[in-house]
């Protein structure tokens, strides 16, 4: 590949880039055709499999080569291609399969339906009926995913890409105007003029603190340093969220152009993606796509001709939450512990190194190519008054569509919950959403018709977060939720500060005690004092909203804590020490399977007599209750 | 303190990797990532040895290594098994999927068995929840696990 020289040379890939594309371009248009296949008309295919995370620990990559191999067994390889893509977001019915362009959707592909789908689609023109997503009202087989209402109300901005191109080819990013942005704005914008066009985009960051983007850039370009630094935090700790790391696996060159605009913007030449080391295949993606910027004189000196120089480079995370924390994250950075430090100096005057620093996440900066080339103007008419734009939701726990989302600020929970996500899981009965991971908050039925922003969510006691949105149902308890958010806390915290370091651990205690129902009502208005405290004192962000999952639930679930400590039950049946196991006499058929399944022989009884559970052995794990297919056990 | 002694081979190797990042200390988690990659773990004379390469106090290292839970001190078992434990896995049973193996395996969490056939570990979330609760072994994700399934999962790896 050669460098790129001018933003004019840049237009002339474009354009040849976007010959290549047109037939995907053309078929997202569409709504899926009826008619499939390569005797329909004399163009040329395509297959696109998901190849993130979710969908290759599901055997995708041996799905793509195996439809590779059927296609090469028919000599056809060069008239359909397998194209591997990021995430297409419909993780519960991943491997996912799109076939171009006649738009049909297959879900949950296995590696062996590759042979099936080349003969019966691809040469005999039927579609495969089996593979298709069937409407879970009416059982009907839909074949585009435009008619799905998992994706109706989506709206697509940050993972624009995701789903669509192929990560690991520029040219394809390329082709979607990617690094149009970067172009213009070296070639006919001012530093001042971009930071003036993000500020009037609205954009808040989404990492979890919601601060205007344009105002850190601002911040970051008013200090002189000879050196200063552009950050991206990909360190994405909040366990339940994924959506940094699909927007890294599937569209990485948008954060590579959006960073190399904010070192325009604030005047740094280096940029530094600090990234989980769990995440490897993100880490891959974005290696590759830095190589081919750097290639194609995208990252590096000279951008396109102009006097504008920047590079990044990788640092990897280690695994700890509390390096999501600027200050904290930087340390690490800097190779020593993940301990924050008190703002002020913002790392906007002093960050890496000393330098000015400015931090931003990775869905922020997804965001960024796109308000540049479509205008502030059209991305501040989307969402709500305060905060603009979409935002990425991971849809995980109890919920039938389990996946990844964008949808425009100001949607209801209703309509991600229900609409979206197609409602909770085996018909039973909605109980909480957990929003914000373990700096949020549980929030209930009553809070369903809240549109959802930043401003919003605070109020109700949560918050936005980075985006893990976890539904809960009738069988959650609230207590054991808030000691698992709790429990991860303590593991977490950094230990630097009082209030956190032994605060959440008393915290966690209480909770424990209340779940092994020896807490006393005195002990509830000691959980929202200490909360109170913790919340006032603590150093840094992760100490200082560690208490809201605790002071959430006790708010909008205080029945639940009164059974624990007065009742001494569990209404949900989880928590252990508060449960017995029982057999009823008069369901009991007999049939020993029960028996057989329990790990610690704690079943007695003949076959097709009565069975028994000794209590004194039963370790409560639940493997007959699931077992029993005469629902003759229950849990009290 | 460790048993192991470092072979003059790997002691080479680990020279090498500070040596290409230029015995910075700001490159140490860089370096400590690669010397894992290599041994396994991070025993405390390969702690020693980079502290010198570096010429920083070795408690700094230390300091790092028991900052960063991917960061182990003791080796890994042959199958290493991570259970997710992240909020999906979690409501979905993940818990249930942990006790399991901790009682079909013996050990607590963070231990490895005698015979070193399997370590086991909790993480936080691996990004797949669409197929929780998810259980990561080595390099393979299985997915929907129920208790149920571990002994089944245990018995294969054992036979391998």
């Amino acid at each position: 590949m050669e460098k790129i020289k001018s933003a004019a040379q840049l237009q002339e890939i474009r354009k040849q880039a976007q010959i290549k594309l047109a037939l995907r371009e053309k078929s997202n248009t569409l709504t899926s055709a009826e008619t499939c296949g390569l005797s329909v008309g004399t163009q040329k295919m395509q297959i696109l499999v998901c190849g993130g995370t979710g969908c290759k620990a599901s055997a995708s990559h041996t799905l793509a080569s195996n439809l590779q191999e059927a296609l090469s067994n028919r000599n056809l390889e060069d008239d359909v291609k397998v194209i591997t893509t990021g995430c297409f977001g419909f993780c519960e019915k991943g491997p996912i399969v799109k076939i171009i362009p006649d738009n049909t959707f297959y879900v949950q592909v296995k590696p062996e339906d590759a042979e099936e789908i080349v003969r019966e689609h691809i040469i005999n023109s039927r579609k495969v009926g089996r593979l298709l997503y069937k409407n879970p009202e009416t059982d009907e087989p839909v074949s585009d995913s435009k008619h799905m209402n998992f994706y109706k109300k989506q709206m697509r901005i940050a993972l624009r890409n995701c789903g669509f191109i192929d990560p690991e080819n520029i040219e394809e990013y390329i082709a979607r105007d990617g690094y149009e942005a970067l172009a213009q704005c070296l070639t006919t914008k001012q530093p001042a003029e971009v930071i003036n066009e993000i500020k009037l985009s609205g954009l808040r960051g989404r990492g979890g603190g919601g601060f205007p983007t344009g105002l850190k850039w601002e911040f970051a370009s008013k200090y002189q340093a000879d050196q200063k630094y552009v950050v991206c935090n990909a360190d994405e700790g909040d366990p339940g969220a994924f959506m940094d790391r699909s927007i890294m696996e599937g569209d990485p060159n948008s954060i590579i152009e959006a960073m190399a605009i904010c070192g325009y913007s604030i005047g740094a030449s280096i940029g530094l993606v600090y990234i989980r080391a769990e995440y490897p295949l993100a880490i891959q993606r974005l290696q590759t796509a830095i190589r081919q910027a750097e290639q194609l004189g995208l990252l590096g000196d000279h951008i396109l001709g102009t006097e504008f120089h920047f590079s990044i480079r990788i640092r990897y995370g280690a695994g700890a939450f509390v390096c999501g924390e600027e200050t904290a994250l930087i340390h690490s950075m800097e190779g020593q512990r993940g301990e924050p430090t008190i703002k002020p100096p913002f790392p906007a005057e002093s960050g890496y190194l000393g330098k000015p620093t400015n931090v931003n996440n990775v869905e922020t900066l997804a965001n960024i190519p796109v308000i540049l080339t479509r205008g502030a103007n059209w991305f501040n008419q989307i969402g709500t008054e305060r905060s603009k734009g979409t935002k990425v939701f991971a849809l995980a726990g109890k919920i039938n569509n389990v996946g990844l989302i964008e949808v425009p600020m100001g949607t209801t929970l209703r309509e991600v919950i229900y609409e979206i996500g197609g409602g909770i899981k085996n018909g039973k009965k909605f109980k909480a959403v957990q929003t914000g991971g373990p700096s949020g908050g549980c929030l209930t039925e009553q809070h369903l018709d809240t549109p959802i922003d930043f401003d919003n969510l605070l109020a109700a006691g949560s918050m936005m977060g980075s985006g893990g949105m976890i539904v809960m149902d009738e069988d959650d308890c609230m207590v054991s939720v808030a000691k698992f958010y709790l429990d991860f806390t303590v593991e977490e915290s950094c230990g630097k500060c009082t209030p956190c370091r032994i605060g959440n651990k008393r915290l966690y205690e209480l909770l424990d005690k209340i779940s092994q129902g020896k807490g006393t009502l005195e002990d509830l208005t000691t959980l929202k004092n200490l909360s109170r405290v913790i919340k006032d004192t603590a150093l840094c962000g992760l100490g200082q909203t560690s208490p809201n999952p605790v002071l959430s639930t006790l708010d909008n679930f205080h029945d639940e804590y009164v059974a624990h400590v007065v009742d001494k039950k569990c209404p949900a049946g989880k928590c252990k020490s508060l449960l017995t196991y029982y057999i009823h006499p008069e369901l009991c058929m007999g049939c020993t399977l029960c028996a057989r399944n329990c790990p610690v022989d704690a079943i007695v009884g003949e076959r097709k007599e009565v069975h028994f559970i000794n209590t004194s052995k039963c370790i409560k794990c639940g493997s007959c209750l699931e077992k029993c297919k005469f629902s003759a056990i229950s849990v009290k | 303190m460790s048993e192991i002694q470092l072979t003059q081979e790997k002691a080479d190797t680990l020279r090498n990797i500070c040596r290409e990042h230029a015995n910075d200390p700001g490159e140490l988690i860089n370096i400590l990532h690669k010397t894992q990659d290599i041994l396994g773990y991070l025993p405390a004379e390969a702690q020693q040895l980079i502290a010198g390469e570096l010429h920083i106090p070795v408690s700094r290292i230390y300091g790092v290594v028991t900052f960063y839970s991917f960061f182990s001190m003791t080796p890994k078992g042959e199958h290493p098994i991570s259970v997710c434990m992240g909020t999906a896995c979690y409501v979905r049973g993940a818990e249930k999927v942990l006790d399991e193996f901790k009682r079909v395996l013996k050990i607590n969490v963070g231990e490895t068995t005698a015979d070193g056939r399997f370590s086991l570990s909790s993480l936080r979330c691996v990004g797949a929840c669409g197929l929780a609760p998810v259980v990561l072994i080595g390099e393979k994700v299985y997915g929907r696990v129920v208790p149920g399934d571990v002994e089944k999962i245990i018995s294969d790896l054992t036979k391998q």
